[in-house]
């Protein structure tokens, strides 16, 4: 975490004084999206950074779902499972990235190149069903869809690209 | 999408670079930044006061009411967060403002926090929003650029820093004091009032919490003057909501509707009406807290406050979600329960235990194992949920899960009864 200090001091000149403590989570999601998730080491350089409570810091991982201690797949498949994109087919849409991955909702393709998690609403609701890949939204989506952007995905891992 | 009626918010045409400061400044942008800034704070309060301005989160509080509470006085903290924890499912139409009209949200922040002694604001974008928070983050850095932000503006000797800040996945923090607690930096745990966050708020010092939709209506209130405003919607809801549309409707999307516009009229041409021709079964008017509507109900109804309000239900959110004939609303209300239980936050009893109750007893009767009391339970929970919870979501639960029962009674006793779906446990809309 050490070397994204630079960065964290910077992010501080856009805050009030005395709020050190409002630092955990976007410095939690700067190191998550550094490391791919938080390792016990960056929550001790973060506690010893912050002046924060070590348990602060724990609540904080805990609570949020975005936020994660153990790393995961290279592409984080998340379809949301929510009124609107059930309205618009997502329990067809799930079924078939679960099958064609191999993996249940919650797991992690043995290679480690994708996991799917099933998601409540990510506000997407006018162009259901939709399916987060990593950071980005890929909205109306549909098997065919699906079928392309994995095999897409897998292509450019086998070809060591990113 | 395109819309009969006047606007305040989707008032140009959106395009690839339409988000642009240049393109802001040349449709008027900041303009009226300049005029607030001559005005006194008090005056600018006065004003939206006068708008007869609703908020547009959920509850149509007055936001003039609100913020009267906080006087400027110099030397005295106050913070202004702009909620854009857009969360309640069926609700997308903040993102369509972050994406599209950013300059417009940091426009009208700028004047509110002049008119509240405000030196800090900070927009708290929910997590997963990754498009609307590069828009939000990028027109900020182009208004520090060009020295609207983070220094003296216009001469005069007002200032103001804005902070985006991420959520990282909670529907919690969409809820005012939550949306607090997450700022601070812990756990989003909901607070009591009172005391009410205008008094005590942000770090205990007076706070104002305005959702995004909100706040982008008050440079057009400062710009046209409340008088003119209200010329816009009806007398008791006065301006436009943005209705996010979704579901089983031909074109979702989201639209600018001037308060006061007729409710079928707007789903049956505006919204090209049902997907696949089908027949409407009801309608979730704002946001799935808001209780449904059969499509007989709404028939009568004009899109407003005092219209849809007597008829048990609200504008809420304006997440408008259409649903066809023959879908289940034993798997719908499935779906909802689910989520309620998934976004607890486990801070009060009754919505703890009772969100993993009511959705132990639904997956129960889905599963072909409920027996007749089951909806009497129901019941029961969203009962025991009102108003003992510090937050809304127990009662919000209940009043979704009694709007379904009220209304769908005969599926949930055909699912005990026969053991299967009286829908074939359908969600989709056939075509």
């Amino acid at each position: 975490m050490k070397h994204l200090i630079p960065e964290f001091e910077k992010m501080k000149e856009r805050y009030p004084e005395g709020f050190e403590s409002s630092l955990v989570l976007p410095c939690l999601r700067r190191i998550q999206e550094d490391r791919g998730f938080v390792a016990e080491e960056d929550i001790v350089a973060l506690v010893d950074y912050l002046k924060v409570p070590r348990i602060q810091v724990e609540e904080v991982l805990s609570y949020y779902t975005m936020l994660r201690r153990k790393p995961i797949g290279r592409f984080h498949l998340q379809a949301c499972r929510n009124i609107a994109c059930s309205m618009r087919g997502a329990e067809g849409v799930i079924a078939h990235l679960s099958r064609k991955l191999g993996v249940k909702p919650g797991q992690t393709t043995p290679d480690g190149t994708f996991t799917l998690t099933e998601v409540e609403c990510l506000g997407s609701c006018g162009t259901a069903p939709v399916v987060m890949v990593n950071e980005a939204y890929h909205e109306n989506m549909s098997t065919e869809k699906l079928d392309r952007l994995v095999d897409e995905l897998a292509a450019g891992v086998r070809a060591g690209g990113k | 999408m395109t819309m009969p009626g006047r606007k305040v918010i989707m008032n140009f045409e959106v395009t690839p670079t339409s988000h642009s400061l240049e393109e802001y400044r040349a449709r008027g942008g900041y303009a009226t930044l300049e005029k607030a800034l001559k005005l006194q704070p008090a005056d600018i309060t006065k004003e939206v006061t006068a708008s007869g301005l609703l908020g547009h989160g959920g509850a149509a509080f007055p936001v003039g009411r609100k913020w009267g509470v906080m006087k400027p006085i110099p030397g005295e903290i106050h913070y202004l967060c702009a909620n854009a924890d857009e969360g309640e499912p069926g609700t997308f139409k903040d993102r369509w403002i972050l994406e599209n009209a950013p300059h417009l949200l940091v426009e009208s922040m700028l004047i509110t926090s002049y008119a509240l002694g405000v030196r800090h604001a900070f927009v708290y974008i929910r997590g997963e929003f990754d498009l609307p928070y590069r828009r939000i983050q990028g027109a900020i850095d182009e208004a520090y650029a060009a020295g609207y932000l983070g220094k003296p503006v216009f001469g005069t000797d007002f200032a103001l820093d804005i902070v985006v800040y991420r959520g990282a996945g909670s529907y919690v923090c969409g809820e005012a004091s939550g949306l607090i607690t997450s700022i601070e930096g812990r756990k989003p745990y909901p607070r009591n009032r009172p005391p009410r966050l205008t008094v005590r708020g942000l770090y205990q010092k007076p706070t104002v919490i305005n959702n995004v939709e909100s706040l982008a209506n008050i440079t057009g209130i400062i710009r046209m003057g409340a008088e003119e405003f209200r010329k816009i919607g009806t007398a008791k809801s006065p301006g436009t909501q943005l209705i996010s549309i979704s579901g089983h409707i031909a074109k979702p999307g989201v639209y600018e509707v001037e308060y006061g516009y007729p409710w079928a009229k707007f789903l049956d041409e505006d919204c090209g009406g049902m997907l696949h021709g089908a027949k409407m079964k009801c309608v979730v008017p704002g946001g799935i807290s808001t209780k449904v509507l059969t499509r007989a109900e709404i028939e009568p109804l004009t899109l407003c406050h005092e219209s849809v309000n007597p008829a048990g239900s609200g504008i809420g959110s304006g997440g408008m979600i259409a649903i066809a004939e023959g879908t289940c609303m034993v798997r719908l209300l499935q779906v909802l329960l689910r989520f309620y239980h998934h976004e607890s936050c486990g801070q009060c009893t009754p919505c703890r235990e009772g969100m993993g109750w009511m959705h132990r007893i639904i997956d129960r009767i889905v599963e072909g194992k409920g027996v007749p009391e089951d909806i009497d339970r129901l019941y029961a929970i969203s009962a025991a949920n009102d108003g003992t919870t510090i937050c809304g979501m127990g009662d919000a639960a209940g009043y979704a899960t009694v709007g379904i029962l009220n209304k769908y009674r005969d599926e949930f006793e055909y699912f005990i009864t026969n053991r299967r779906s009286k829908f074939d446990g359908r969600l989709e809309c056939l075509a």
